[in-house]
């Protein structure tokens, strides 16, 4: 619809007094009636054509259907209120806070005090609140007021940062107390012998000094399994270059796992004959912790299986299998994770660093392979790692 | 909910569901941080839930109000009507939750010896599960999902199972360390506020069925 601004009275006023003035001096009438009508009508086309700058905030400030089509694919969920009832929530947010949200008071998506300080307010602001979706779940909470009425509440997801985080410190705290714990039990003893009041008999002495030995080998391999982790993180990004030929590697790193005593439980089935492109240090160490593991929680009187073939899909591998308790469905995600242990007593016992499948883990990754975990407890588990084949075939090496 | 030819109703009962989240979710921060203050001994972040204890009470207050206002002025039928009887038993289950954080946090200075009392080591798991039930009850509410909240229902048990077994270790550490009695009494009772935390999410979840079916859920026999 045109709309019309008040009528130009002055303008017309202005435009008769000019032409009569005209008439008057010049004394011609057609000109200055032909001046007028001109003149006029102009003023007539103004007076009916809208102002340009009048249109712009003719139109609606906020139309919230149009909104809601601009935010609806949006990544973010992303919720647009109305004196704090939901009207319109983009897939996202549908997705993460449910469908039941629209047509509800935002403080029952938000349930979290600090985004309902910032609702009540009707502000503008941020805030960080836990709990939206489920119950460990961090998200930036965003609210923008835009006119008396509407409000836009943007949703940013913090969990994994904060997981990142999270998962540095338990690392710092873990590795401290992995650390500290030998060291306790090595000053203890050593006190003890040092300041034994009557001095400790040769047996005790020599019991003591067996387990200080013992708690000191603990903490080496600790930290060397530690500057390996760190190492190999380091590298985490340049592929390996050196050609592998795996079969004797594994073959080699195998029986070193096992020592003399062990080795005649291991059960070798190298069907194939691969080469691979890797670090031979790595691959060696990966072998180990798989071999050491299997044969530590395995069954004793039961033979550990490796196995070496290659898949269809240019991949060679290696599947170490045990026989014995097997591992509870609940573990195997967390197997990797440092220092998480199934069974705690059990693994420093059996002098475990906690940080053995990690390395594994981490060699994997390094050489774009990929580590499957399967068991059945009850029966045994088999750690699979699949490693690309490098393209030269094997004849060429 | 389909809508209302009486739009000012509507309104209303958005308010009645937005103040029980409101509430809802300070108890559910309360009992985290009571817990958190237990276990590190933070005596500000107990005096902070016990200050928060009050705002619950008075937004329980506010929603008693709103909901007698809205039966004596609007007469509610049928599902209005559960929602609006839900919202006001719930209102005072929540307020309870509340409570029992509070009680958690009062005990926080009770504890002795903190660093070395091994029972404390066993409360997090436990309250975890409770503060779990606590939050997806609310979420059920929310939703008006009776499924979830049969679920929360049947987690329950969890906390009861949880309970008795701290019960018999703190019980046995007791008679090991007759020194720290005082201090294992008091993490019984803690205990014990937080078994009951996980019942009251089950009677809300109860009521949060009642009101989405009109039905209580049928297998009811929680504490």
């Amino acid at each position: 619809m045109q709309k019309r601004g008040a009528f130009p009275w002055a303008g017309s006023i202005l435009a008769v007094a000019t032409c009569v003035t005209i008439y008057w001096t010049t004394g011609q009438f057609m000109l200055s009636a032909a001046a007028l009508i001109v003149w006029l009508c102009t003023l007539w086309l103004a007076y009916w054509t809208p102002p340009e700058i009048q249109r712009v905030t003719e139109v609606e400030a906020y139309d919230v259907q149009r909104v809601s089509r601009l935010i609806e694919n949006s990544g973010a969920p992303i919720l647009v209120t109305s004196r704090n009832r939901i009207i319109v929530a983009n897939q996202m947010a549908r997705k993460v806070l449910g469908a039941h949200v629209i047509e509800q008071d935002a403080r029952v998506a938000f349930r979290q005090p600090e985004a309902i300080a910032l609702i009540d307010q009707r502000a503008t602001g941020r805030a960080r609140i836990r709990g939206v979706a489920r119950r460990r779940d961090v998200w930036l909470f965003n609210r923008q007021q835009l006119d008396d009425d509407l409000a836009v509440i943007e949703l940013i997801n913090q969990t994994a940062e904060e997981d990142i985080s999270r998962a540095h410190t338990d690392f710092v705290a873990n590795a401290s107390h992995e650390l500290r714990t030998p060291l306790a039990s090595i000053i203890g003893y050593v006190e003890t012998l040092l300041e034994g009041e009557p001095p400790a008999t040769p047996e005790i002495r020599q019991k003591f000094l067996g387990t200080i030995l013992n708690e000191a080998n603990r903490l080496q391999g600790l930290v060397s399994d530690l500057m390996s982790l760190s190492r190999i993180e380091a590298e985490k990004h340049d592929r390996p270059q050196e050609i592998v030929l795996l079969k004797p590697l594994i073959e080699k790193a195998s029986m070193d796992a096992a020592g003399l005593e062990r080795q005649p439980r291991l059960d070798f089935q190298l069907d194939a004959d691969p080469t691979v492109s890797g670090d031979p240090r790595q691959l060696e160490q990966l072998v180990r912790n798989l071999v050491d593991n299997a044969l530590k929680y395995g069954d004793p009187a039961k033979p550990v299986t490796i196995a070496l073939s290659t898949t269809d899909n240019q991949e060679a591998k290696l599947a170490v299998i045990d026989r014995g308790d097997g591992i509870a469905k609940e573990h195997l995600p967390h197997l990797t994770r440092r220092f998480y242990r199934t069974d705690p007593g059990r693994s420093r016992a059996s002098g475990g660093t906690g940080l053995g499948l990690a390395i594994v883990k981490h060699i994997v990754e390094r050489h774009a392979g990929r580590l499957d975990i399967t068991s059945q407890q009850g029966q045994g588990s088999t750690f699979t790692v699949r490693i690309p084949l490098n393209e030269v075939s094997p004849e060429n090496v | 909910m389909s809508e209302h030819t009486v739009k000012a109703f509507d309104e209303d009962i958005t308010r009645l569901r937005g103040l029980i989240a409101e509430m809802g979710g300070l108890a559910e921060l309360s009992i985290q941080e009571a817990l958190d203050a237990m276990i590190r001994g933070d005596d500000e972040l107990a005096e902070g839930v016990i200050l928060r204890d009050k705002k619950i009470d008075a937004i329980e207050a506010e929603v008693d109000k709103l909901a007698v206002r809205i039966i004596a002025l609007r007469a509610p039928m049928a599902d209005d009507l559960r929602e609006v009887i839900a919202a006001l038993k719930i209102a005072g289950v929540v307020e309870r939750i509340g409570d029992y954080s509070k009680n958690i946090a009062k005990r926080v200075g009770k504890i002795e010896g903190r660093g070395t009392f091994e029972p404390l080591t066993l409360l997090p798991a436990m309250g975890e599960i409770a503060a779990e039930m606590v939050h997806d009850v609310l979420t059920a509410y929310a939703a008006r999902d009776p499924v979830l909240a049969r679920e929360v229902i049947a987690t329950d048990e969890k906390v009861d199972a949880f309970y008795n077994s701290i019960f018999r270790n703190v019980v046995s550490y007791m008679v090991e360390n007759p020194k720290l009695i005082s201090s294992a009494a008091q993490l019984l009772f803690v205990a014990r506020n937080i078994e009951r935390i996980g019942d009251h999410a089950t009677n809300v979840a109860e009521m949060v069925h009642f009101a989405a079916t009109g039905y209580y859920p049928p297998d009811e026999d929680s504490a």
